[in-house]
């Protein structure tokens, strides 16, 4: 997992509450093997005025230029500011390694769904819960000025302006941790392997209908 | 005193050196089903890492999302989705892993299968690459949906790395109208707390409303759980569960039966278990659902009305109003049953069992579906509910009605075969998820019941279910839809 410690970005932002991940990534690029090449495919029926399909050159294709993310203003950006209870719907990873592959890092949102927010920490694609209020500033400060930029800071769990504002933000030990090494989480599990076992054979023993 | 999600929990916590790693719990994983779609990579990266299944017991493989429904004999025509279940199978015989390949009988949806092989059995934690992993809480189990970085883990360690959910219970009390089912509680519950009222926590169905839905009533409202917000729903045990799992190929047997029954009677919450949240419903006050917009919380009575954004004060509310209005085609205030339709699909993880066939049928007997229905699908969730619909005629009442009767799988629910919806196509739909191209690009999807959807396919337009005339039933009852009590 790549590692994340302090990102300073463009900001871009999508107005709209419960954004969905077949939103994110509509079901015809599941079809895919690979974790790779989906960001191409990031918000496909929103962005294209054509339709895409898996396998497609999406440089090649008609982007909506209605479409947020199409302005040249945000072409770069690698922070998403997004609304309430975003990522809601399936548990498809592809959601997070689109977002991951067009090239944000960082998405903020009042409110994340559970599967979501907890597969983006996979990946090492962080998901900052901050107030509504906060929010609402934020949508407005990148409305008005172009290139606006964000500092994120995981350490500090901060996110700063660039008037020096700073908003702290929660986050598991565990996850922070995680994160700010760019650690293999299988691998830390594989550490309590012999308790994984242990725990196992006394399982095996009360409730064998189970093995 | 506990809850159940408690008891549910704490029989799962591997103990490690401080119980916890950094504010997380190593959560031992009994269940593991697998699908084509969400495991390639997980596969592709546990070989890499030169790891193998930690217990190939545990997993019960099949390919559901991109199977054809159509003809069979031939394979599956589009090579992305014939090389991703081709993927499946490899893996799975590579490892040695069971699986239930596209020709056999016991294929099916990955959440109707678990259950209908008693490989879904009370108390277990039950995980999948799939939202509606929900679905086996209707067991008493801890069941939810992971990523393919979690697939990979389960695989790997048998384990995963958790934190605690808050618990929320739903208390659903009194007697449900005729006609109103399982799907009807589960659109209704999401219509009041929204799609994000769960987030956050574990959803508890109980109540006398509850008790009296059949396993597969129950199963259809923890598969909605996700469209809550919350990854988790579930049903305490009961005589109905416990009688639905006896004689299934993977229940356990014999004296180990015995030993299973006492165990499992244990899972409930205890009387005065304290529970985060409580949300209260009264069964007899909900009506037959139909969702009009691109979420599931956008859903309204039959007897209702589209809403008017001009009447919503929250200005980021009257945008998504309007947003999802302009999506679906459709105008502020029009009644429901105006609302005309072009496609039908029964079927899907939420609705595709055989009591929601029957429920179906019974509204279709005898009658044609209507001329402006260009397509009206009954896709089955297993290869065996089909099997059984068809020894009980059903197959041929369709038919008869002018639906196609199809090989089972996800379908229409989610497209990602040839079934699906066009551009500015409308949909009755039993399935889950109505998002802007859930169906198909552009197309329109509203959410109902099967008897439901069988009546608007017949009508062409959305009915309340309850109002229809001359429906044959058995016995010459004078009762309409039982779908949820039929046995």
């Amino acid at each position: 997992m790549e590692k994340f410690h302090t990102l300073t970005g463009l900001v871009a932002p999508l107005d709209r509450a419960n954004v969905d991940t077949d939103a994110i990534i509509p079901k015809q690029f599941l079809k895919s093997i690979k974790r790779s090449g989906f960001g191409q495919y990031l918000f496909d029926e929103w962005r294209f005025l054509d339709h895409g399909e898996s396998g497609m050159d999406s440089s090649k294709r008609q982007p909506d230029p209605g479409f947020v993310l199409n302005q040249p203003r945000y072409q770069g950006a690698q922070i998403l500011l997004a609304r309430a209870n975003f990522g809601c719907g399936s548990s498809r990873e592809h959601a997070p390694w689109a977002l991951q592959d067009y090239g944000f890092r960082v998405i903020i949102a009042p409110s994340f769904a559970d599967i979501f927010f907890n597969n983006c920490f996979k990946i090492g694609l962080l998901p900052i819960v901050l107030d509504t209020a906060i929010l609402d500033f934020l949508f407005v400060s990148v409305a008005m000025h172009p290139g606006y930029q964000l500092t994120v800071d995981l350490q500090n769990q901060s996110v700063r302006t660039p008037d020096n504002s700073s908003f702290e933000f929660e986050v598991d030990t565990f996850r922070k941790h995680c994160l700010l090494h760019g650690l293999d989480e299988i691998g830390l599990t594989l550490q309590h392997a012999d308790k994984i076992k242990a725990f196992e054979s006394k399982r095996r023993q009360e409730q064998p209908w189970l093995f | 005193m506990q809850t159940l999600y408690d008891k549910l929990w704490n029989q799962h916590v591997v103990p490690t050196e401080s119980t916890d790693v950094g504010g997380m719990s190593l959560i031992y994983i009994d269940r593991h089903l697998v699908h084509e779609v969400t495991s390639p990579q997980a596969f592709e990266s546990l070989k890499l890492a030169g790891r193998k299944p930690w217990r190939l017991n545990s997993i019960l493989a099949v390919a559901d999302h991109n199977v054809p429904t159509t003809d069979r004999s031939q394979g599956i025509h589009d090579p992305l989705s014939r090389l991703q279940v081709d993927t499946l199978d490899q893996n799975c015989d590579e490892l040695g892993i069971t699986q239930f390949k596209m020709h056999d009988l016991r294929q099916g949806i990955v959440h109707v299968i678990g259950p209908e092989q008693g490989a879904t059995i009370p108390g277990m934690t039950v995980v999948c690459g799939d939202s509606h992993t929900s679905t086996h809480g209707a067991f008493a189990c801890l069941a939810f949906g992971i990523g393919t970085s979690e697939v990979e883990h389960v695989l790997a360690t048998q384990c995963l790395l958790m934190k605690k959910s808050r618990t929320l219970r739903i208390l659903v009390e009194g007697q449900l109208g005729l006609g109103v089912t399982a799907k009807d509680i589960a659109l209704a519950i999401i219509g009041k707390i929204g799609t994000a009222g769960g987030n956050g926590h574990a959803i508890e169905f109980a109540g006398s409303a509850i008790r009296t839905l059949s396993m597969e009533g129950r199963m259809t409202l923890c598969n909605m759980a996700i469209e809550a917000g919350a990854r988790a729903g579930m049903v305490a045990v009961d005589d109905v569960t416990i009688d639905y799992i006896n004689g299934r190929p993977f229940a356990p047997q014999g004296e180990m039966w015995e030993r299973a029954v006492v165990y499992w009677r244990t899972l409930h919450s205890d009387p005065g278990a304290v529970f985060d949240q409580t949300v209260m419903l009264d069964a007899a006050q909900i009506k037959p659902q139909v969702t009009w917009g691109t979420s599931p919380e956008m859903v309204v009575d039959i007897d209702g009305r589209v809403p008017d954004p001009a009447h919503v004060t929250d200005e980021l509310k009257r945008k998504d109003i309007q947003l999802a209005l302009n999506y679906m085609g459709l105008k502020a205030n029009t009644p429901i049953q105006q609302i005309t339709i072009d496609k039908v699909f029964i079927g899907s993880c939420t609705n595709s069992r055989i009591e929601d066939l029957r429920s179906a049928a019974q509204v279709v007997k005898g009658k044609r579906i209507a001329s402006n229905v260009k397509l009206a699908l009954v896709v089955p969730g297993s290869g065996l509910v089909k099997q059984q619909a068809e020894q009980e005629g059903l197959d041929k009442v369709f038919t008869a009605a002018g639906f196609e009767w199809r090989e089972p799988g996800c379908s229409m629910c989610l497209a990602m075969n040839d079934d699906c919806l066009g551009p500015g196509e409308r949909c009755a739909s039993t399935s889950n998820r109505n998002f802007e191209g859930r169906q198909g690009p552009g197309g329109r999807t509203h959410l109902v019941s099967p008897a439901m959807a069988a009546a608007a396919a017949i009508a062409g337009h959305f009915v309340d279910v309850r109002e229809l005339k001359n429906i044959d039933c058995p016995k010459n009852k004078k009762i309409l839809i039982l779908s949820q009590h039929l046995k």
